[in-house]
Protein backbone atom coordinates (compact mmCIF):
# COMPACT_ATOMS: atom_id res chain seq x y z
CA UNK A 1 0.00 0.00 0.00
CA UNK A 2 2.78 2.57 0.75
CA UNK A 3 4.10 4.10 -2.15
CA UNK A 4 1.89 3.42 -4.87
CA UNK A 5 1.87 7.30 -4.66
CA UNK A 6 5.26 7.61 -6.18
CA UNK A 7 5.91 11.10 -5.01
CA UNK A 8 2.23 12.64 -5.99
CA UNK A 9 0.68 11.77 -3.08
CA UNK A 10 1.95 14.21 -0.88
CA UNK A 11 -0.04 16.98 -0.53
CA UNK A 12 -3.85 17.21 -1.66
CA UNK A 13 -2.88 20.25 -4.43
CA UNK A 14 -1.14 17.37 -6.33
CA UNK A 15 -2.57 15.35 -9.25
CA UNK A 16 -1.35 12.66 -10.03
CA UNK A 17 -0.42 11.60 -13.88
CA UNK A 18 -3.61 9.26 -13.97
CA UNK A 19 -5.91 12.49 -12.74
CA UNK A 20 -5.99 10.97 -9.40
CA UNK A 21 -5.89 13.18 -6.16
CA UNK A 22 -3.96 10.72 -3.47
CA UNK A 23 -4.78 12.67 -0.64
CA UNK A 24 -8.64 12.81 -0.60
CA UNK A 25 -8.46 9.26 -1.81
CA UNK A 26 -6.12 8.46 1.52
CA UNK A 27 -8.81 10.24 3.50
CA UNK A 28 -11.34 7.66 1.85
CA UNK A 29 -8.97 4.69 3.22
CA UNK A 30 -9.65 6.45 7.15
CA UNK A 31 -13.91 6.00 6.12
CA UNK A 32 -12.98 2.35 5.11
CA UNK A 33 -10.87 0.94 7.92
CA UNK A 34 -14.22 2.30 10.26
CA UNK A 35 -17.30 0.64 11.75
CA UNK A 36 -20.11 0.18 9.73
CA UNK A 37 -23.01 3.20 9.36
CA UNK A 38 -26.05 3.22 7.88
CA UNK A 39 -29.26 4.58 7.21
CA UNK A 40 -32.23 3.72 5.95
CA UNK A 41 -34.97 5.56 4.30
CA UNK A 42 -38.59 3.92 5.73
CA UNK A 43 -41.89 4.87 4.83
CA UNK A 44 -42.50 6.81 7.61
CA UNK A 45 -39.08 7.88 8.57
CA UNK A 46 -35.16 7.75 8.51
CA UNK A 47 -33.58 4.77 10.63
CA UNK A 48 -29.82 5.49 11.35
CA UNK A 49 -27.44 2.34 12.77
CA UNK A 50 -23.54 2.53 13.22
CA UNK A 51 -21.34 -0.14 15.01
CA UNK A 52 -19.58 1.69 17.83
CA UNK A 53 -16.36 -0.38 18.47
CA UNK A 54 -15.51 -0.47 22.17
CA UNK A 55 -11.83 0.46 23.14
CA UNK A 56 -12.64 -0.92 26.48
CA UNK A 57 -14.81 -2.51 28.72
CA UNK A 58 -14.25 0.47 31.04
CA UNK A 59 -16.30 3.05 28.05
CA UNK A 60 -19.69 3.84 29.77
CA UNK A 61 -22.26 3.18 27.51
CA UNK A 62 -24.08 5.44 25.38
CA UNK A 63 -21.19 7.64 25.28
CA UNK A 64 -18.82 8.42 22.23
CA UNK A 65 -21.77 9.06 19.85
CA UNK A 66 -21.55 8.08 16.47
CA UNK A 67 -25.01 9.68 15.34
CA UNK A 68 -25.67 13.17 16.04
CA UNK A 69 -28.59 15.76 15.35
CA UNK A 70 -28.00 18.62 13.33
CA UNK A 71 -31.71 20.20 13.92
CA UNK A 72 -34.72 18.77 14.83
CA UNK A 73 -35.95 16.65 11.67
CA UNK A 74 -31.84 15.99 10.76
CA UNK A 75 -29.80 13.85 11.76
CA UNK A 76 -26.01 12.58 10.69
CA UNK A 77 -24.31 9.49 11.28
CA UNK A 78 -20.42 8.93 10.80
CA UNK A 79 -18.39 6.96 9.09
CA UNK A 80 -14.61 7.53 9.52
CA UNK A 81 -12.80 9.76 11.82
CA UNK A 82 -15.40 10.80 14.58
CA UNK A 83 -13.18 13.93 16.15
CA UNK A 84 -13.07 15.14 12.05
CA UNK A 85 -17.33 14.76 11.60
CA UNK A 86 -17.48 17.06 14.76
CA UNK A 87 -16.45 20.18 12.71
CA UNK A 88 -19.02 18.92 9.90
CA UNK A 89 -21.74 18.33 12.54
CA UNK A 90 -21.19 21.64 13.80
CA UNK A 91 -21.26 23.33 10.40
CA UNK A 92 -24.01 21.56 9.29
CA UNK A 93 -25.83 22.81 12.73
CA UNK A 94 -24.83 26.46 12.47
CA UNK A 95 -26.29 26.44 8.44
CA UNK A 96 -29.34 25.05 9.69
CA UNK A 97 -29.83 27.84 12.11
CA UNK A 98 -28.61 30.62 9.74
CA UNK A 99 -31.20 29.39 7.34
CA UNK A 100 -34.07 29.39 9.72
CA UNK A 101 -33.08 32.91 11.02
CA UNK A 102 -33.56 34.04 7.51
CA UNK A 103 -36.05 32.59 5.81
CA UNK A 104 -38.11 31.25 9.11
CA UNK A 105 -38.59 27.98 8.07
CA UNK A 106 -36.56 24.68 8.30
CA UNK A 107 -34.02 24.33 5.63
CA UNK A 108 -34.35 21.85 3.06
CA UNK A 109 -32.49 18.57 2.88
CA UNK A 110 -30.98 19.27 -0.50
CA UNK A 111 -29.63 22.35 -0.04
CA UNK A 112 -28.29 21.72 3.61
CA UNK A 113 -26.21 18.43 1.85
CA UNK A 114 -25.41 20.98 -0.87
CA UNK A 115 -23.92 23.23 1.49
CA UNK A 116 -22.00 20.25 3.31
CA UNK A 117 -20.63 19.00 0.15
CA UNK A 118 -19.17 22.26 -0.80
CA UNK A 119 -17.55 22.77 3.14
CA UNK A 120 -15.93 19.10 3.16
CA UNK A 121 -15.04 19.74 -0.65
CA UNK A 122 -13.38 23.13 0.33
CA UNK A 123 -10.71 21.52 2.62
CA UNK A 124 -9.47 19.28 -0.73
CA UNK A 125 -8.52 22.55 -2.50
CA UNK A 126 -5.40 24.29 -0.23
CA UNK A 127 -2.51 22.64 1.11
CA UNK A 128 -2.69 24.36 4.26
CA UNK A 129 -5.44 21.62 5.24
CA UNK A 130 -6.05 18.35 5.05
CA UNK A 131 -9.32 16.54 4.01
CA UNK A 132 -12.27 15.60 6.53
CA UNK A 133 -11.27 11.59 6.98
CA UNK A 134 -15.40 10.86 7.33
CA UNK A 135 -18.29 10.27 5.25
CA UNK A 136 -21.46 11.61 6.63
CA UNK A 137 -24.87 9.99 6.09
CA UNK A 138 -27.32 12.96 6.65
CA UNK A 139 -31.16 11.76 6.79
CA UNK A 140 -33.91 14.87 6.95
CA UNK A 141 -37.32 14.14 7.11
CA UNK A 142 -39.40 17.33 5.99
CA UNK A 143 -41.73 19.12 8.25
CA UNK A 144 -44.67 19.64 6.19
CA UNK A 145 -44.81 16.71 3.89
CA UNK A 146 -42.81 14.02 6.66
CA UNK A 147 -41.22 12.38 3.29
CA UNK A 148 -37.55 11.43 4.49
CA UNK A 149 -34.37 11.71 2.03
CA UNK A 150 -30.99 10.34 2.94
CA UNK A 151 -27.53 12.06 1.87
CA UNK A 152 -24.26 10.61 1.61
CA UNK A 153 -21.80 13.07 1.65
CA UNK A 154 -17.92 11.73 1.01
CA UNK A 155 -14.41 13.70 2.22
CA UNK A 156 -13.89 14.65 -1.51
CA UNK A 157 -16.82 16.94 -1.78
CA UNK A 158 -19.40 14.48 -3.36
CA UNK A 159 -23.27 13.92 -2.48
CA UNK A 160 -24.94 11.54 -3.35
CA UNK A 161 -29.04 11.00 -2.48
CA UNK A 162 -29.82 7.51 -1.46
CA UNK A 163 -33.01 5.41 -0.27
CA UNK A 164 -30.62 3.45 1.60
CA UNK A 165 -26.79 3.28 1.82
CA UNK A 166 -23.87 1.79 4.24
CA UNK A 167 -20.59 2.87 4.93
CA UNK A 168 -17.78 1.41 6.23
CA UNK A 169 -15.83 -1.72 6.66
CA UNK A 170 -18.92 -3.69 6.18
CA UNK A 171 -20.31 -1.52 3.27
CA UNK A 172 -20.61 -3.82 0.49
CA UNK A 173 -21.98 -6.84 2.98
CA UNK A 174 -24.52 -3.99 4.23
CA UNK A 175 -26.04 -2.89 0.96
CA UNK A 176 -26.45 -6.13 -0.06
CA UNK A 177 -28.25 -6.92 2.54
CA UNK A 178 -30.24 -3.41 2.89
CA UNK A 179 -31.51 -4.30 -1.12
CA UNK A 180 -32.63 -7.51 0.05
CA UNK A 181 -34.28 -6.37 2.66
CA UNK A 182 -35.98 -2.97 0.61
CA UNK A 183 -36.45 -5.85 -2.10
CA UNK A 184 -38.92 -7.79 0.51
CA UNK A 185 -40.64 -4.75 2.10
CA UNK A 186 -41.08 -1.91 0.02
CA UNK A 187 -43.10 0.20 2.30
CA UNK A 188 -41.12 -0.78 5.23
CA UNK A 189 -41.32 1.47 8.34
CA UNK A 190 -39.25 1.94 11.02
CA UNK A 191 -40.44 0.14 13.92
CA UNK A 192 -39.95 -2.89 11.23
CA UNK A 193 -36.60 -1.62 10.03
CA UNK A 194 -34.94 -1.36 13.96
CA UNK A 195 -34.67 -4.99 14.13
CA UNK A 196 -33.95 -5.61 10.35
CA UNK A 197 -30.82 -2.76 10.89
CA UNK A 198 -29.62 -4.77 13.85
CA UNK A 199 -29.60 -7.86 12.59
CA UNK A 200 -27.67 -6.54 9.50
CA UNK A 201 -25.13 -4.64 12.15
CA UNK A 202 -24.28 -7.62 13.53
CA UNK A 203 -24.26 -9.67 10.46
CA UNK A 204 -21.75 -7.67 9.03
CA UNK A 205 -19.35 -7.20 11.91
CA UNK A 206 -16.26 -9.08 11.38
CA UNK A 207 -15.78 -11.43 14.73
CA UNK A 208 -11.80 -10.52 14.65
CA UNK A 209 -12.77 -6.94 15.52
CA UNK A 210 -13.28 -5.09 19.06
CA UNK A 211 -16.44 -5.88 20.59
CA UNK A 212 -19.04 -3.37 19.53
CA UNK A 213 -22.40 -1.41 20.69
CA UNK A 214 -25.09 -0.94 18.45
CA UNK A 215 -26.42 2.88 18.34
CA UNK A 216 -29.29 3.21 16.36
CA UNK A 217 -31.71 6.46 16.14
CA UNK A 218 -34.69 7.44 14.16
CA UNK A 219 -36.67 10.06 12.76
CA UNK A 220 -40.32 9.07 12.55
CA UNK A 221 -44.03 9.54 14.19
CA UNK A 222 -42.81 7.53 17.32
CA UNK A 223 -40.08 9.81 17.82
CA UNK A 224 -42.75 12.99 17.11
CA UNK A 225 -40.63 13.46 13.89
CA UNK A 226 -37.65 14.11 15.75
CA UNK A 227 -34.36 13.26 15.88
CA UNK A 228 -34.00 11.21 18.63
CA UNK A 229 -32.27 7.73 20.08
CA UNK A 230 -34.36 4.60 19.94
CA UNK A 231 -35.51 4.06 23.26
CA UNK A 232 -32.90 1.51 24.98
CA UNK A 233 -35.92 -1.05 25.72
CA UNK A 234 -36.80 -1.38 22.17
CA UNK A 235 -32.75 -1.24 20.82
CA UNK A 236 -32.37 -4.25 23.35
CA UNK A 237 -35.31 -6.01 22.03
CA UNK A 238 -34.33 -5.22 18.26
CA UNK A 239 -31.00 -6.68 19.40
CA UNK A 240 -32.33 -9.57 21.13
CA UNK A 241 -34.68 -10.07 18.20
CA UNK A 242 -31.79 -9.84 15.47
CA UNK A 243 -29.20 -12.36 17.55
CA UNK A 244 -31.86 -14.78 17.36
CA UNK A 245 -32.63 -14.92 13.95
CA UNK A 246 -28.85 -14.71 12.95
CA UNK A 247 -28.38 -17.54 15.31
CA UNK A 248 -31.17 -19.66 13.87
CA UNK A 249 -29.63 -19.09 9.94
CA UNK A 250 -26.40 -20.59 11.25
CA UNK A 251 -27.99 -23.14 12.91
CA UNK A 252 -29.72 -23.93 9.25
CA UNK A 253 -26.50 -23.12 7.58
CA UNK B 1 -49.39 32.51 39.65
CA UNK B 2 -48.58 29.51 41.83
CA UNK B 3 -51.42 26.98 42.71
CA UNK B 4 -51.36 23.58 44.51
CA UNK B 5 -50.12 21.44 41.23
CA UNK B 6 -48.04 23.80 39.54
CA UNK B 7 -48.32 27.90 37.85
CA UNK B 8 -50.31 29.53 35.78
CA UNK B 9 -50.45 32.91 33.42
CA UNK B 10 -53.31 34.89 31.98
CA UNK B 11 -52.96 37.64 29.55
CA UNK B 12 -55.25 39.69 27.52
CA UNK B 13 -54.71 39.24 23.74
CA UNK B 14 -54.05 43.02 22.88
CA UNK B 15 -51.14 44.72 21.00
CA UNK B 16 -51.99 48.25 21.08
CA UNK B 17 -50.45 50.87 19.08
CA UNK B 18 -50.62 53.96 21.51
CA UNK B 19 -53.78 54.23 22.48
CA UNK B 20 -55.50 52.49 19.50
CA UNK B 21 -56.21 48.84 19.98
CA UNK B 22 -54.65 47.77 17.03
CA UNK B 23 -54.33 43.77 17.16
CA UNK B 24 -56.88 42.58 19.36
CA UNK B 25 -56.28 38.68 18.92
CA UNK B 26 -52.64 38.18 19.85
CA UNK B 27 -50.99 35.84 22.24
CA UNK B 28 -48.57 37.15 24.73
CA UNK B 29 -47.49 34.05 25.79
CA UNK B 30 -45.21 31.86 24.71
CA UNK B 31 -43.94 28.53 25.60
CA UNK B 32 -40.14 28.16 25.99
CA UNK B 33 -37.75 25.05 25.61
CA UNK B 34 -40.15 22.46 27.39
CA UNK B 35 -41.24 23.27 30.51
CA UNK B 36 -41.58 27.17 30.99
CA UNK B 37 -44.14 29.91 29.83
CA UNK B 38 -43.20 33.54 29.10
CA UNK B 39 -45.38 36.12 29.39
CA UNK B 40 -44.61 39.45 27.87
CA UNK B 41 -45.78 43.12 28.63
CA UNK B 42 -44.79 46.18 26.76
CA UNK B 43 -42.74 46.59 23.31
CA UNK B 44 -44.40 43.52 21.06
CA UNK B 45 -41.56 43.51 18.66
CA UNK B 46 -39.22 43.48 21.92
CA UNK B 47 -41.14 40.70 23.17
CA UNK B 48 -40.86 38.69 19.77
CA UNK B 49 -37.19 39.36 18.95
CA UNK B 50 -36.23 38.09 22.51
CA UNK B 51 -38.76 35.23 22.00
CA UNK B 52 -36.75 33.85 18.70
CA UNK B 53 -33.39 33.79 20.74
CA UNK B 54 -35.04 32.05 23.16
CA UNK B 55 -36.05 29.56 20.73
CA UNK B 56 -32.98 29.34 19.43
CA UNK B 57 -31.39 28.18 22.54
CA UNK B 58 -34.09 26.18 23.62
CA UNK B 59 -32.88 24.10 20.13
CA UNK B 60 -29.40 24.08 21.12
CA UNK B 61 -30.28 22.78 24.54
CA UNK B 62 -32.12 20.05 22.82
CA UNK B 63 -28.92 19.53 20.28
CA UNK B 64 -27.12 18.44 23.52
CA UNK B 65 -29.12 14.80 23.74
CA UNK B 66 -28.02 14.69 27.22
CA UNK B 67 -31.50 14.22 28.90
CA UNK B 68 -31.80 17.46 30.80
CA UNK B 69 -32.91 20.30 29.49
CA UNK B 70 -33.42 23.91 30.62
CA UNK B 71 -35.92 24.71 33.17
CA UNK B 72 -38.00 28.03 34.51
CA UNK B 73 -35.22 28.69 36.93
CA UNK B 74 -32.22 28.51 33.94
CA UNK B 75 -34.54 30.54 31.30
CA UNK B 76 -35.54 33.36 34.23
CA UNK B 77 -32.30 33.86 35.14
CA UNK B 78 -31.00 34.09 31.66
CA UNK B 79 -33.96 36.91 30.68
CA UNK B 80 -33.11 38.29 33.93
CA UNK B 81 -29.81 39.00 32.77
CA UNK B 82 -30.36 40.31 29.39
CA UNK B 83 -32.68 42.62 30.40
CA UNK B 84 -30.20 44.28 33.28
CA UNK B 85 -27.03 43.77 30.84
CA UNK B 86 -29.44 45.77 27.79
CA UNK B 87 -30.77 48.52 30.11
CA UNK B 88 -26.77 49.18 31.42
CA UNK B 89 -26.23 49.48 27.63
CA UNK B 90 -29.10 52.03 27.29
CA UNK B 91 -30.48 49.63 25.53
CA UNK B 92 -33.34 48.77 27.00
CA UNK B 93 -35.85 45.38 26.03
CA UNK B 94 -38.99 47.75 26.86
CA UNK B 95 -40.82 44.94 28.39
CA UNK B 96 -42.18 43.60 31.71
CA UNK B 97 -41.85 39.62 31.30
CA UNK B 98 -43.24 37.04 33.71
CA UNK B 99 -41.57 33.80 33.24
CA UNK B 100 -43.39 30.83 35.10
CA UNK B 101 -42.90 26.84 34.70
CA UNK B 102 -42.33 23.70 36.68
CA UNK B 103 -39.51 21.23 36.04
CA UNK B 104 -40.90 17.76 36.65
CA UNK B 105 -40.79 17.41 40.54
CA UNK B 106 -38.92 20.47 41.00
CA UNK B 107 -41.07 23.47 43.11
CA UNK B 108 -43.17 25.54 40.53
CA UNK B 109 -41.30 28.86 39.53
CA UNK B 110 -42.32 32.40 38.96
CA UNK B 111 -40.56 35.19 38.36
CA UNK B 112 -41.22 39.20 37.16
CA UNK B 113 -38.37 40.70 35.33
CA UNK B 114 -38.63 43.84 33.54
CA UNK B 115 -36.79 46.76 30.96
CA UNK B 116 -34.94 47.63 33.77
CA UNK B 117 -33.60 44.49 35.17
CA UNK B 118 -35.80 43.87 38.12
CA UNK B 119 -36.10 40.36 38.84
CA UNK B 120 -37.73 38.79 41.79
CA UNK B 121 -39.16 35.41 42.32
CA UNK B 122 -42.83 35.57 44.02
CA UNK B 123 -46.11 33.39 44.69
CA UNK B 124 -47.84 35.71 42.46
CA UNK B 125 -46.81 39.01 39.95
CA UNK B 126 -48.74 40.98 37.60
CA UNK B 127 -47.29 43.64 35.19
CA UNK B 128 -48.56 46.92 33.74
CA UNK B 129 -52.18 47.87 35.26
CA UNK B 130 -52.43 44.50 36.53
CA UNK B 131 -49.35 45.57 39.29
CA UNK B 132 -52.20 48.64 40.79
CA UNK B 133 -55.84 46.41 40.34
CA UNK B 134 -54.55 43.05 40.18
CA UNK B 135 -52.05 42.51 42.96
CA UNK B 136 -54.94 43.26 45.71
CA UNK B 137 -57.24 40.94 44.24
CA UNK B 138 -54.18 38.48 44.53
CA UNK B 139 -53.09 39.76 48.10
CA UNK B 140 -56.49 38.83 49.40
CA UNK B 141 -57.57 35.56 47.50
CA UNK B 142 -54.01 33.19 46.46
CA UNK B 143 -53.61 30.13 48.67
CA UNK B 144 -50.92 27.93 48.24
CA UNK B 145 -53.46 24.81 47.91
CA UNK B 146 -55.46 26.14 45.14
CA UNK B 147 -56.61 24.30 42.88
CA UNK B 148 -56.13 24.71 38.98
CA UNK B 149 -60.45 25.37 38.76
CA UNK B 150 -59.74 28.25 41.14
CA UNK B 151 -56.88 29.54 40.38
CA UNK B 152 -57.92 29.64 36.90
CA UNK B 153 -61.23 31.56 38.08
CA UNK B 154 -59.00 34.07 40.13
CA UNK B 155 -56.79 35.48 37.69
CA UNK B 156 -60.07 35.56 35.61
CA UNK B 157 -61.47 37.95 38.15
CA UNK B 158 -58.50 39.81 37.78
CA UNK B 159 -57.91 40.50 34.30
CA UNK B 160 -62.23 41.44 34.37
CA UNK B 161 -61.36 43.97 36.89
CA UNK B 162 -57.99 45.26 34.59
CA UNK B 163 -60.50 45.46 31.61
CA UNK B 164 -63.43 47.32 33.57
CA UNK B 165 -60.97 49.74 34.84
CA UNK B 166 -57.84 49.80 32.47
CA UNK B 167 -58.90 51.87 29.47
CA UNK B 168 -56.42 49.99 27.30
CA UNK B 169 -57.18 45.97 28.49
CA UNK B 170 -59.00 44.22 26.33
CA UNK B 171 -62.04 41.55 27.16
CA UNK B 172 -60.09 38.29 25.63
CA UNK B 173 -57.57 36.43 27.27
CA UNK B 174 -55.17 33.50 27.62
CA UNK B 175 -54.90 31.37 29.96
CA UNK B 176 -51.30 29.29 30.05
CA UNK B 177 -51.13 26.14 32.87
CA UNK B 178 -47.32 24.64 33.63
CA UNK B 179 -47.94 20.99 35.46
CA UNK B 180 -44.38 19.90 35.65
CA UNK B 181 -45.17 17.68 32.36
CA UNK B 182 -46.76 19.95 30.36
CA UNK B 183 -47.28 23.23 28.68
CA UNK B 184 -50.93 24.39 27.50
CA UNK B 185 -51.59 27.27 26.77
CA UNK B 186 -55.25 27.27 26.15
CA UNK B 187 -57.64 29.08 23.18
CA UNK B 188 -58.44 32.57 23.82
CA UNK B 189 -61.36 32.65 26.42
CA UNK B 190 -64.06 35.68 26.28
CA UNK B 191 -64.54 37.65 29.29
CA UNK B 192 -68.05 38.30 30.84
CA UNK B 193 -68.60 41.87 31.33
CA UNK B 194 -71.31 43.57 32.34
CA UNK B 195 -72.44 47.64 31.24
CA UNK B 196 -76.22 47.16 32.09
CA UNK B 197 -75.42 49.01 36.02
CA UNK B 198 -78.79 50.69 36.79
CA UNK B 199 -76.21 53.75 37.93
CA UNK B 200 -76.07 55.01 34.43
CA UNK B 201 -78.65 53.42 32.50
CA UNK B 202 -81.64 55.08 34.92
CA UNK B 203 -82.99 58.34 34.03
CA UNK B 204 -82.49 60.36 37.66
CA UNK B 205 -83.32 63.75 36.21
CA UNK B 206 -86.40 65.43 34.74
CA UNK B 207 -85.51 66.31 31.17
CA UNK B 208 -85.64 70.00 31.51
CA UNK B 209 -83.20 70.26 34.55
CA UNK B 210 -80.23 72.12 33.14
CA UNK B 211 -77.87 72.03 36.39
CA UNK B 212 -76.34 68.45 36.44
CA UNK B 213 -74.54 66.37 34.05
CA UNK B 214 -76.35 62.63 34.39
Amino acid sequence: MAGTGAGYDLSVTTFSPDGRVFQVEYAGKAVENSGTTLAICCKDGVVFAAEKFLLSKMLVPGTAKRIFPVHRRAGMSIAGMVADARQIVSRARSEATQYFNAYCEEMPSELLAERLGLFMHAYTLYWSVRPFGCTALLGCVDQETKKPSLFCIEPNGMVYKYQATAEGKGKQAAKTEIEKVLANNPELTCEQALMLVAKIIHKVHDEKDKDFELEISWICPASNYEHAQVPAKQRKAAEAEAKRILEAEQEDD
Amino acid sequence: MKYKDGVILAADTLASYGSEARYKDVCRLKKVGEYTLLGGGGELSDFQYLSDQLDEMADEDWLNEDGCFMGPKEYSSYIGRVMYNRRSKFNPLYNQFVVVGKKKDEPAHLMYVDHQGTAFEENFVATGFGMHLGIPLLRNSWRADMSLDEAKALATKCLEVCFYRDCRAYCKIHIGVCNGTSVDISAPIPLNHFWGHGAWTEKRLEDDDPTATW
